[in-house]
This record gives structure tokens, sequence and C-alpha cells, in this order.
């Protein structure tokens, strides 16, 4: 359990990395060369300050982002109307399971949502199944018809 | 698409780079390296699982609430379904939207049919930015709310293994 972490203090060649780095990295032999070029940056400079944006925390990684249903895999947001008295418990069973990928407090009725990700289709239900029997509280799945484009602008 | 379309080593790709690219001069070809394949290979795979999709993109993951983004507001709207297509391809084109979908509504408890993410460093930018999605769908939205995010409880995403099985 933690609470949103404090923000930091990034300089203009941090937020210029953030921002224009979200997507489109070279697929080249030397790939931060070539980002960093575009960016009047060092090669060198650019992974250093990749490393530090990571380790503070201002990048959650650097890397490839997968599609899981393309990948042949299967994901659903989901909530739950969790009593209070049992909240953190609750949160602490989904915790501990796998397929749960991400879990959020909400200020509403249904106060628990969280994204269900499981490498096969199937997984999502017996998921479900755990959790209600886990907890006895019902699960509702929001699983997504559509998706309508947006693009990648995090501004830093 | 079945999880037959993933061929081994494509799995063992995304398994060795879900969790962030290694941050050498040439990470390609230490992914590469580290699943026993040429550097080539991890390229042409890359480029292709991009243009079909199965790589929706690569680069930085930002971390909002570390960037001042603190105020996470899900907007839920009860679209009409005749109209939610159109309505929900205008509000994913917003600039400030950075999720949206089409989801199921789950009568009764729960009427809203579209979802749109919204990021703020104060809950009046988040208010003001929902009031300009309001504004957008008009008469077809006949009900809506938004969800603030008080606490992330886990945060990991999907985690392939290595190997099927």
């Amino acid at each position: 359990m933690r609470p949103p972490s404090d923000p930091i203090d990034l300089d203009a060649v941090d937020r210029r990395i953030v921002n224009s780095l979200q997507g489109g990295f070279p697929l080249t032999s030397r790939p931060y060369a070539a980002a960093a070029e575009a960016l009047g940056l060092d090669e060198d400079e650019l992974i250093a300050r990749l490393k530090r944006l990571i380790e503070v925390g201002a990048l959650s990684r650097f890397a490839p982002m997968f599609d899981a249903q393309r990948i042949g895999g299967a994901v659903t947001l989901a909530a739950m109307e969790v009593p209070a008295a049992r909240f953190e418990a609750v949160a602490e069973t989904l915790a501990s399971m796998p397929a749960i990928a991400h879990n959020y407090e909400r200020d509403h009725r249904l106060n628990m949502w969280f994204v269900i990700a499981t490498e096969t289709p199937v997984g999502i239900g017996l998921a479900q199944r755990e959790i209600e029997a886990a907890t006895g509280l019902k699960v509702l799945l929001f699983p997504k018809v559509r998706e309508y484009f947006v693009g990648m602008r995090v501004e830093a | 698409m079945s999880a037959g379309e993933l061929d081994e080593v494509d799995r063992a790709l995304i398994a060795a780079t879900q969790e962030g690219l290694p941050l050498v001069r040439e990470p390609w070809a230490a992914v590469a390296a580290s699943v026993g394949i040429s550097e080539a290979e991890v390229l042409a795979r890359f480029e292709r699982m991009l243009a079909i999709g199965k790589v929706r993109r690569i680069g930085a993951v930002p971390n909002h609430y570390r960037l001042g983004l603190a105020f996470n507001g899900m907007t839920v709207w009860d679209v009409d379904d005749a109209e939610i297509d159109r309505l929900g391809a205008a509000v994913g084109a917003l600039d400030f939207v950075t999720h949206c979908y089409r989801r199921p509504r789950a009568l009764p408890e729960w009427p809203y049919n579209l979802f749109a993410m919204v990021h703020g460093r104060s809950r009046e930018e988040v208010e003001a930015k929902r009031t300009e999605i309001a504004d957008l769908l008009g008469g077809a939205a006949r009900a809506s709310d938004v969800l603030y995010s008080k606490r992330i409880l886990k945060k990991t995403g999907l985690r392939l293994a290595a190997t099927a099985g």
C-alpha cells in the first residue's frame, strides 16, 4: 500500500525526453544515438538521463508496450463494492494474485477498480470467480468493446 | 486472436523486454544475445510486431504521479448507443484524454458505457476537462460521473512468462 508519490523536479532536458520519447524508439543498432541526436543530446547523456528518470520514478520503465489482447492474452477492467471495514484485507488479497495488473481505490460506491490481465481469455473468468470465492463480493467486469484512439501526450 | 499466434521467439522477446530495454548503446544486440538470436532478427520481429499492433509503441512509460499529474479522474458517460462510436472517437481525439473506451453497462448498478481517463495537476483542472467532454457530448450523454483515484493499490502490468504453459 503506498500513496501516490510526491512529484519531482525535472529540468528542461528531462521534460523534452519524457515528452518526446513516449514512442517511436528507433529499431536500429544504436537507437539511443539516433534518439539523442533528434533531441540535440549525446548518446551517453541520453542513456544516463533515462537511467536517472527511471531511478527517481518519473518513468515507470523504458520498454516496448505490448497489446495484451493481440499477443493472445486477455485484459479487462473490473470493479467491486468493498465494505470499508474489509477494504485493506480485500486489497491484500488482490495484490497477491498475479492476474491483477493494476488496482486503484476510487471515490465511488464501486470503490475498487482493477485490471485483470491473463495469458488466455479463459483466465479472466477464472480470476473473477477466484476473487468472488475469496472475498464473497460480486466482481463486475467491464471488458473493452471498442478502443477510441488517443495519442501519446503526457506532458511532463 | 489465440495464444497460439505468439511464437516462442516472440514470446521470449516479450519476456526479455517487457520490464525495460537494456540502457546500453546497443540494446537490441543485448536483447538478441539474451534470447539467442541475431540482432537483425530481433529488429525484424519488432518491426513486424509494431506493424500488426502486437507492440503498441516502444519508449518511455511515464509515471503520472511523479510527474505532478496527481489527479486522475475516470470520467464515465451514458451515451446513446447509436451515437457512441462517432462521439467516442471525438472524445479520444481531445488532447487531454489518455484512454478512451466503450465498455458494457452493468445495469442496474452501472449505466455508463463510455470511459475517458483524464489527468490533471488539480481537481479543478480535471473538472474543467470533464466539462469540455460534456460540452462535446451534449444531449447524447444522458448521465455522467467522475471517479477520482484515491490510492494506487497495485501496479504491475501484464507479466508474460518466458515460455508458454
